[in-house]
């Protein structure tokens, strides 16, 4: 097997060369041949178009950005602090074995080289160099993000089948939360129940978080951890979404980053990352959040229910269409929480209308999910690794009318994911509409279908919405694809300056099928 | 060897540091630098230590310590090579370091002089290296060793 390799560490003058002389003792023991390109003071010879071609894996052992990271992307990716190289090399050498043989083989239309080993293993696109640093972060934070999703979600789901649909309510007083005060009852169903909702709860309350804090990390390293967590739960707090999230990971990492260009006293240089980093950009992201991001989505909120409150005499498909495309924007953010909000009030009125608005947002709100999942299934590499893994768990996410599943493929690549599941959503709640499908719990998903009116009419609503939104999103993940391959990106040929051309759909195809592999895919 | 200044001499060895804490034979050893005209200011060249040191700990596993900074108080490519019987913290996982390389790298210099550097980074992931340096008996055939090695 073929390793390249880059070592770098923040002085650059010892580390970065233990790692590499680690490495390449470990890879020679194992019987691989590597190379190792250390970014040091030392100066680095940059590793050769050839080199990185015929290369079957990479290894970052890094505590500083790695330069370039772009020529990797068509890669397996083993990523680890300098110092895990120089304690555990051979432990690494068999990691990257490990990653190759599990990395996806490169179909002739160039398949996304993606691994689960790693957060940067995601696959990064071959167009201009800035789209694919964002992608690059994006995905960071999407693959921590995802075991918190599945985790939470599937304990919420077993809330739900265990202690009913109920469990959840009523809104400002829950009764899981409730039961969890009152003392745990270890033969009740119910509070079992209660119990794997509380903790799906707290679980899914790190979600924003996670994703904002993951991404920051990922643009500026550890410093802007902080400020990245913090933006994100007040993006929680002001009910800003898993959009406000993204927002407050971009501003953490990017002022992180700008901090770090600043030229400080000697005095203050040790305290930087650890002490003044953190308080400066957290201050400033929190300040961001709560008055620049947080008050007008207060106000956006508030505008959009008054709104749908006078709409009362509208056309009920075209109601259904309407509440359908917000509940699938922004899974869980405050378009989402406008339409559901909405329609549970409506539930206390009891009014017929007010059922089928009720089955209507309910029908929608699972097409997320499940249009992911079923996308993850009939198209498998247009996924990355943790996709294809979250989209197992989308399945029962979706049936129980948990949104945010489909959140982990939204913030990943919102803007063709986000049209396709809304018009999906838009389909199904039009449907349902049409249908005349009645709801009378506020939750549930298909635990609550024997609740319903016309539940057939209901599910047949929920799979066309599902199909639509699958294809959709399928269509143009594809198309995006294709586009890029259209690029000779020429990795092999030019490692120093990856991807400097634009795409363009009049360039001709890529020539050979390893540069075809290397364009990679933006999904 | 091309440059000028050797890396390593026998009076920036001490093969029998005093006893004390990581701040103490770090600066103990920095103080052989002073004395042999590598490193102008003490006081500088410690913050620049202390600073790197802050980012994460440089103790290694195996007994190794690597205090090491880029800094312009320092004038040449150097190396301060101490043994501690009784060990120092250098926040390694496995405990304390007997073996303490104390690397002084000029803020300015260029790709030529951090050579010898990187050759010594990747010695001290050798197990050879780090025995022989055990052995060593006196200051004057550690340096040499070292002086030989890095120049191979």
């Amino acid at each position: 097997m073929k390793i390249v390799a880059v070592t770098a560490c923040p002085t650059g003058i010892a580390h970065t060369y233990m790692a590499a002389e680690a490495l390449e003792a470990a890879a020679e023991e194992a019987g691989h041949s590597i190379v190792v390109e250390t970014q040091g003071s030392a100066g680095s010879t940059p590793l050769t178009g050839t080199q990185l071609a015929e290369a079957d894996a990479a290894i970052f052992a890094a505590d500083v950005e790695v330069r370039d990271k772009e020529r990797f992307a068509h890669l397996p990716l083993v990523q680890v602090g300098v110092k895990k190289a120089i304690s555990g090399a051979p432990g690494l050498i068999s990691q990257a074995e490990e990653a190759a043989a599990n990395a996806p083989a490169p179909a002739t239309t160039g398949a996304p080289a993606g691994t689960a080993a790693t957060p940067a293993g995601a696959k990064a696109p071959a167009g201009p160099g800035a789209a694919s640093k964002v992608r690059a972060w994006l995905m960071t934070g999407v693959s921590f993000v995802i075991p918190f999703v599945a985790a939470g979600g599937l304990l919420i789901a077993l809330g739900f089948a265990l202690g009913g649909y109920q469990i959840n309510l009523p809104e400002d007083a829950p009764l899981y939360e409730s039961i969890l005060e009152g003392g745990f009852d270890v033969g009740s169903l119910t509070a079992w129940g209660a119990l794997a909702f509380g903790i799906g709860s707290a679980a899914f309350n790190f979600l924003v978080p996670v994703l904002s804090g993951y991404i920051a990390y990922a643009m500026a390293d550890r410093p802007a951890l902080v400020p990245g967590f913090v933006g994100g739960a007040i993006a929680v707090t002001t009910g800003a979404g898993f959009l406000g999230g993204l927002v407050s990971g971009f501003a953490a990492g990017g002022l992180v980053m700008w901090i770090k260009t600043w030229r400080v006293p000697r005095a203050l240089a040790g305290i930087m990352p650890v002490v003044v980093i953190p308080l400066l950009s957290t201050a400033v992201v929190g300040l961001l959040m709560f008055v620049v991001v947080g008050r007008p989505i207060a106000a956006a909120t508030d505008a959009l229910t008054s709104w749908l409150n006078g709409l009362s005499g509208t056309n009920a498909i075209l109601l259904g269409l309407l509440l359908g495309l917000m509940m699938c924007f922004d899974m869980g953010g405050p378009v989402n929480k406008a339409a559901y909000t909405f329609a549970v009030a409506g539930l206390t009125t009891a009014s017929p209308t007010a059922l089928t608005i009720m089955a209507a947002v309910m029908a929608a709100g699972m097409v997320p999910p499940l249009a992911m999942a079923l996308a993850t299934v009939v198209r498998r590499s247009l996924f990355t690794q943790a996709e294809r893994e979250n989209g197992r768990a989308a399945w029962l996410l979706g049936a129980s009318f948990i949104s945010e599943g489909a959140i982990p493929f939204a913030a990943a690549d919102p803007f063709r994911v986000i049209p396709s599941i809304m018009v999906g959503g838009a389909v199904t709640g039009a449907l349902s509409m049409a249908f005349g499908a009645t709801l009378r719990a506020p939750h549930g998903g298909v635990f609550v279908v024997p609740l319903m009116g016309n539940p057939l009419g209901f599910l047949v609503a929920v799979v066309a919405g599902t199909l639509v939104a699958c294809a959709l999103v399928l269509l143009l993940k594809t198309v995006a694809r294709r586009r890029d391959d259209g690029t000779p990106v020429a990795l092999g040929e030019a490692p120093a300056e990856a991807a400097p051309s634009t795409p363009s759909a009049s360039t001709p195809s890529a020539t050979s099928p390893s540069a075809t592999s290397h364009a990679g895919a933006t999904a | 060897m091309t440059t000028s200044t050797a890396l390593i001499t026998a009076d920036l060895v001490d093969l029998d540091l005093p006893a004390g804490d990581r701040a103490a034979v770090v600066r103990s050893l920095a103080e052989r630098l002073v004395a042999a005209g590598r490193v102008t200011d003490l006081d500088r060249f410690l913050a620049d230590i202390e600073a790197r040191e802050a980012q994460m700990p440089t103790g290694l596993e195996g007994g190794i310590g690597i205090p090491h900074c880029r800094s312009e108080a320092v004038t040449a490519p150097t190396l301060g090579f101490g043994r501690s019987r009784a060990g120092v913290d250098f926040g390694a996982e496995d405990g304390p370091a007997d073996l303490v390389f104390l690397i002084a790298a000029p803020a300015g210099g260029g790709d030529a002089h951090m050579t010898v550097l990187a050759a010594l980074a990747r010695r001290l992931v050798r197990q050879s290296f780090k025995d022989t340096l055990r052995s060593a008996t006196d200051a004057a055939e550690a340096a040499d060793f070292i002086a030989k090695e890095v120049s191979a």
